[in-house]
């Protein structure tokens, strides 16, 4: 190739021409390792589900001594009992766990959702400069605490100075317990992704609903509010979701190693994820049919969760509103 | 329904040596015009935003029933003057306001002026079009649900009255309960002018309302403002001097925060008597 034409005189005539042929390969480089490293994500992914699957499917097809299925997924669906370890035979009826898991979601929600909503209203619609950095601050370290001290918390603090005082039926260990422990600790979600939300709604509505004499509160609750609604439910249900999976608070809180199918608040009850954390902590042997249930355990909340994720995006995208 | 904005007793304020004004800033043209009364009247009315002086004793009477245009450069303060009319500026931290601004004689400016009842006499219209994420029918009674218990045939009949005065009820009449946000930006436009008529204000502000349509869009709401002017008292800012010319009755020339001209707009536009409001109307403004 010839030298160009010094055409301009900004450039040097003595200045070489960076090499077309190692920026492309460069181009080529980039996209692939980028390819790759997605890829990877997109692999684990689909390999934890794979064995889930696998492990849930070997727990199903296990056969006794006398040739009969263990559990066959009727039983595993329908039993209302869960005693893997203490009885004989034992049952797997999963429901018990099940109710656990949404009655400490439940509590968890109930106290969360609209406490959560409450202070991203107020952070993003009346809450100060100075206040809301604080605040949102303050918020963020609640988010960082990790969640064993939440269930210390619930044992030492929530159930002897919040609930035995109330009511003489709680024990150590209750479903209210480590449902409002839960509920702490999804709090910051709740607030953070609403907060989100209400301030992504335009101004121009804001003042396009003063400007027709509304009062604040008003245009909070008839504009704000509704113009964010999708939002405001994606974050509940990301924070549900968080709740349904949440571990070590219900593993310290909840319960010892009794399952019931209750709706008691006050009732010990065991989670799925308290039930994992139970075998895997070595009360079952490898291999053995306790062990193997973990899997379908597992594959049950992963059922759960994933539901709830979808649900989510399905309403995120039916009622997002657009705006320039 | 009281209207406490109304019945309040002009307040006066510290600076309260408001008449008669020394009207240095406003050139006797214009005054010799038999003028109807104003509906919104301002004297040596001054504004700021925190420590930066946006407005200097303004003296303008805006004529009933009339339109006025607010022309100006960018930044000449037109559009911090038309909020404070309806008090918008409440919600910006550091905006304050000194002189008299009344409406029918009663004083907008004092700590006790209820605000809401304000708004509801004196509404607003945006230069982005800004229906509210809902449907067509109820961004039009939306206003008026806030401030009154209505039936179900009262709605209806605001609903169409309203689109009807906003020039929008043959295009939409068929599909009031879809959203408000599927129309386009002329028809979301005139949706907001339905929505702003439908708690029968005195006075109509409008900031720039046609800077984010098309030609033909912008056509249809100067239309509907000559209309209008039969029974609201209309101020309008704009960049747009063709459009000034177009549409209104008087015009006021703001430059740096002061007001240079006011007159009749046949007047200001071709006959200017001060030079600043020469350049800027013929375009050699620099």
């Amino acid at each position: 190739m010839t030298s160009l034409p010094a055409s301009t005189p900004f450039i040097s005539p003595r200045a070489r021409p960076v090499r077309v042929r190692l920026r492309a390969v460069f181009e080529w480089l980039m996209e692939s390792a980028l390819f790759l490293v997605t890829g990877l994500s997109v692999i684990t992914t689909l390999a934890i589900i794979v064995i889930l699957v696998h492990e849930t499917w070997k727990f199903f097809t296990m056969r006794g001594a006398d040739g009969q299925l263990l559990v066959p997924v009727k039983d595993f669906l329908t039993d209302s009992m869960w005693s893997p370890l203490l009885s004989n035979p034992p049952r797997f009826g999963v429901a018990s766990l099940v109710s656990g898991t949404l009655l400490v979601t439940a509590i968890a929600a109930a106290f969360a959702l609209p406490l959560g909503l409450l202070t991203a209203v107020y952070l993003s619609e009346y809450a100060p400069r100075r206040v809301r950095s604080l605040l949102k601050s303050l918020l963020e370290i609640l988010a960082g605490i990790p969640t064993v001290v939440y269930g210390f918390f619930a044992l030492t603090f929530i159930t002897p100075n919040l609930l035995q005082p109330i009511s003489g039926s709680f024990g150590t260990h209750s479903a209210m317990s480590a449902g409002i422990a839960v509920g702490i600790m999804i709090l910051p979600i709740v607030s953070s992704l609403a907060e989100d939300a209400l301030r992504a709604v335009p101004q121009s509505l804001r003042d396009g609903s003063l400007a027709l004499g509304s009062t604040k509160a008003e245009t909070i609750l008839r504009v704000v509010i509704p113009a964010a609604l999708s939002g405001i439910v994606a974050s509940f249900l990301l924070a549900i979701t968080r709740a349904i999976g949440e571990t070590m608070i219900v593993a310290l809180a909840a319960g010892g190693g009794v399952a019931q199918l209750t709706v008691d608040p006050a009732a010990q009850v065991q989670t799925m994820t308290a039930y994992m954390v139970q075998v895997f902590l070595g009360d079952a042997p490898a291999g053995g049919v306790e062990y193997q249930s973990s899997y379908a355990v597992a594959f049950t909340l992963f059922a759960f969760t994933f539901v709830m994720t979808w649900i989510g995006a399905l309403i995120l995208r039916r009622y997002r509103e657009v705006y320039e | 329904m009281t209207q406490p904005a109304e019945s309040a007793p002009p307040e006066r304020r510290d600076s309260s040596a408001v008449l008669p004004v020394a009207a240095s800033a406003m050139p006797p043209v214009g005054a010799a015009a038999p003028t109807p009364p104003a509906a919104v009247a301002m004297r040596r009315f001054s504004a700021w935003y925190g420590r930066h002086q946006v407005l200097q004793a303004i003296d303008l009477d805006i004529p009933e029933r009339q339109v006025c245009a607010f022309i100006g450069p960018s930044g000449c303060g037109k559009s911090t003057l038309l909020r404070w009319v309806n008090r918008m500026n409440d919600s910006i931290v550091g905006a304050r306001a000194d002189g008299t601004l009344t409406l029918h004689g009663s004083d907008l400016l004092g700590r006790t002026v209820d605000v809401v009842a304000l708004r509801r006499r004196v509404g607003m219209v945006f230069q982005k079009p800004n229906p509210f994420p809902k449907s067509i029918k109820e961004n039009v009674v939306f206003g008026a649900k806030l401030h009154y218990r209505l039936a179900r045939a009262d709605l209806d009949e605001i609903v169409e009255k309203a689109l009807r005065a906003a020039a929008l009820w043959d295009e939409v009449k068929d599909r009031l309960g879809s959203p408000a946000l599927g129309l386009s930006g002329g028809q979301q436009q005139r949706l907001c002018i339905a929505r702003a008529l439908a708690v029968d204000p005195e006075v109509l502000l409008m900031d720039e309302p046609c800077s984010a349509l098309d030609p033909r869009s912008t056509a249809s709401i100067e239309a509907l403002i000559r209309q209008l002017r039969t029974n609201y008292t209309i101020v309008i800012v704009t960049h747009n001097m063709q459009q000034a010319s177009r549409i209104s009755d008087t015009t006021a020339f703001f430059f740096e925060g002061r007001l240079v001209e006011n007159s009749a707009t046949d007047l200001l536009f071709t006959s200017p008597t001060q030079k600043q409001t020469e350049d800027y109307v013929s375009g050699r403004f620099g």
